[in-house]
């Protein structure tokens, strides 16, 4: 505001003080939401914590057992069995979704040179889609009773037929089935990130690459990877903290089944607080979640800073 | 463009890939909308994979009505649109009273909202739910809209103090040397100038709060007042995992609104899912 006149310039900064530092205005701003996040979200983590120490159900046979629940994990082979799974399944869907999302990306760069949009709208299209519709959806598709899934009619069709199976109905391939479907749901998004991070490079830097005669690889090496490293970190951390809940997806495709083949740690946890109703291990069992998300995320951020270029 | 070419190789390879990648992509969707107009015999007659013989849409009508598809529409959309409401109106005064308001305290708020980022639903379900219990809030469409909207806060404040920070002050300082006060300064000023940000809010808690399973099948056991997600999961339950049709229609009908809504505006709901990430 150059041209603004001294005097109104000066009347106007201690209006805005006393506008801006309207304590009315800013308690009727901040309170409604601060006591509804603070209720919701914030208070249950330290319940959580006090629930850890108790036995039975707040209410009915609610006893105080110290640090017993946090002991049971050990011995608990089913929360093994589930930490092993989701284990597995962060691992595999982690790797996936930015990985293949990374090749999408650097694929619609380099070799796509018509429909860009169009493309990108369609890729993006199942990231859209309610977990619970395609959990549904994939589970028709791998469906081989009462009649055959779309899978299983093309395998059958193709000449496969040795290859005709109750995906999601065996131990062995349940959860790679249900991975499967969590990338394909995911690597859309992924893609499209990434995309935008490549384009920001400039076609200069690539080309000048070109010129000094580097292939496609030591071009991805030498000059992709490290200027998208903040970006794949980024995804890295999205994916995990995604994955790290495993729930709906397993939920709507397996429901954890068969037997506990992809029952993941939130499934364990909802069943030993809801249908178990032993909230004290329950509530061990999610700080364990909420642990796990945070030194994931931590361990996953420590490869953002090192090694720049 | 013609140093990139020698990059790749064959043109031919690069189109057979896209189209599969492409194929692998839609086809799913294509299936499933085209499976929800098969006749049941259909199913037992011909390969999954073949085309519908003619519309039926009377699966429709059996997954509306019978399906109480209708319910499960009713209730999502009441509780989404509420908590969305509450959800923009606090994530922007927060926001705004926390980067552009005066106050001692205004920097470590931001920070304590930051925190629900990392919170997972599952760490606060059991406590919730116990509150709800006691309070005999379970089975209400309040219990659902207030958890929503509590955790719809972190992201959405994140997102919008960022926005807010590389905004300059020059239109609100005119704005109160022209006399407007707080209030009038927020409706007419920031909240319009707030507009894209607001529209990214709303994209992504859209979808978050439309596609919740967690909180919904553990705060509400009454059918009448389930959401659509629950009310699909329960679904094969009710129709028996004979009838084909009415599960595809009920599916097709729960990505009826995203379709929709995508077709339209698939360029803002992109750039809204993907603010996180690429602001963050």
């Amino acid at each position: 505001m150059p041209t603004a006149p001294a005097v109104k310039k000066k009347t106007g900064r201690s209006g805005m003080k006393k506008v801006l530092g309207n304590k009315k205005a800013i308690a009727l701003f901040v309170v409604p939401a601060f006591i509804v996040y603070t209720i919701v979200v914030i208070a249950p983590i330290a319940v959580s914590f006090y629930y850890s120490f108790f036995s039975g159900t707040p209410g009915l046979k609610w006893e105080f057992v110290g640090m017993k629940n946090f002991l049971r994990p050990f011995q608990d082979s089913r929360f093994r069995d589930a930490l092993f799974v989701n284990l597995r399944y962060i691992g595999f869907v982690m790797v996936g979704q930015v990985g293949l999302g990374l090749c999408m990306a650097l694929l619609f760069r380099f070799w796509l040179k018509r429909f860009k949009n169009l493309i990108r709208t369609l890729l993006f299209f199942p990231v859209v889609l309610p977990t619970v519709a395609v959990g549904q959806l994939f589970a028709k598709i791998y469906e081989i009773q009462p009649n055959y899934g779309l899978l299983n009619s093309l395998l059958a069709n193709i000449g496969l037929q040795q290859y005709v199976h109750a995906w999601i109905g065996e131990m062995d391939t349940a959860l790679p089935s249900l991975i499967v479907m969590d990338i394909w749901s995911a690597i859309g998004f992924h893609a499209v990130i990434l995309y935008g991070a490549i384009l920001d490079i400039s076609d200069d830097v690539i080309e000048a690459a070109a010129i000094d005669g580097a292939g496609s690889f030591q071009l991805f090496r030498y000059i992709l990877a490290p200027l998208l490293r903040p970006m794949i970190v980024t995804c890295a951390i999205f994916s995990f903290s995604g994955t790290v809940k495993m729930f709906e997806s397993a939920k709507a495709l397996t429901g954890g089944g068969p037997g506990n083949a992809t029952k993941s740690l939130s499934m364990y946890m909802y069943e030993v607080a809801f249908n178990y109703n032993k909230v004290g291990y329950g509530s061990v069992i999610a700080l364990f979640i909420f642990l796990m998300c945070i030194v994931g995320s931590f361990i996953i951020g420590l490869f953002d800073t090192k090694e720049d270029i | 463009m013609t140093k990139i070419k020698k990059i790749t190789p064959k043109s031919i390879i690069s189109k057979v890939v896209i189209a599969l990648v492409l194929i692998i992509d839609v086809y799913p969707i294509f299936w499933l909308l085209t499976a929800s107009v098969k006749r049941n015999s259909e199913w037992v007659d011909y390969p999954a994979y073949a085309l519908p013989k003619g519309f039926y849409w009377q699966n429709y009508v059996e997954a509306w009505t019978r399906g109480h598809m209708a319910t499960f529409f009713k209730n999502s959309l009441i509780d989404t649109l509420i908590s969305l409401i509450f959800i923009v109106i606090f994530s922007t005064t927060v926001s705004f009273a926390c980067v552009k308001m005066q106050w001692k305290l205004k920097k470590s708020v931001a920070r304590y909202f930051q925190i629900g980022i990392m919170v997972p639903v599952a760490t606060s379900l059991i406590p919730l739910y116990q509150m709800f219990v006691r309070t005999k809030l379970t089975n209400t469409y309040f219990s659902l809209i207030i958890t929503y909207i509590a955790f719809g806060l972190s992201l959405s404040i994140f997102l919008m103090t960022g926005y807010l920070r590389t905004m300059p002050n020059d239109m609100f300082e005119a704005a109160v040397i022209d006399g407007c006060d707080i209030y009038k300064l927020m409706y007419y000023i920031v909240v319009p100038m707030m507009k894209n940000a607001i529209v990214t809010v709303l994209v992504l808690q859209f979808f978050f709060k439309w596609n919740d399973l967690l909180f919904s099948m553990t705060f509400i056991s009454k059918s009448e007042l389930k959401t659509v997600q629950t009310g699909l999961l329960y679904f094969s339950d009710e129709f028996g995992s004979k009838n084909w049709g009415a599960i595809f229609a009920s599916i097709s009908m729960s990505i009826l609104p995203m379709l929709f809504l995508y077709t339209f505006l698939n360029k803002a709901i992109i750039e809204g899912m993907t603010a996180g990430a690429v602001k963050g």
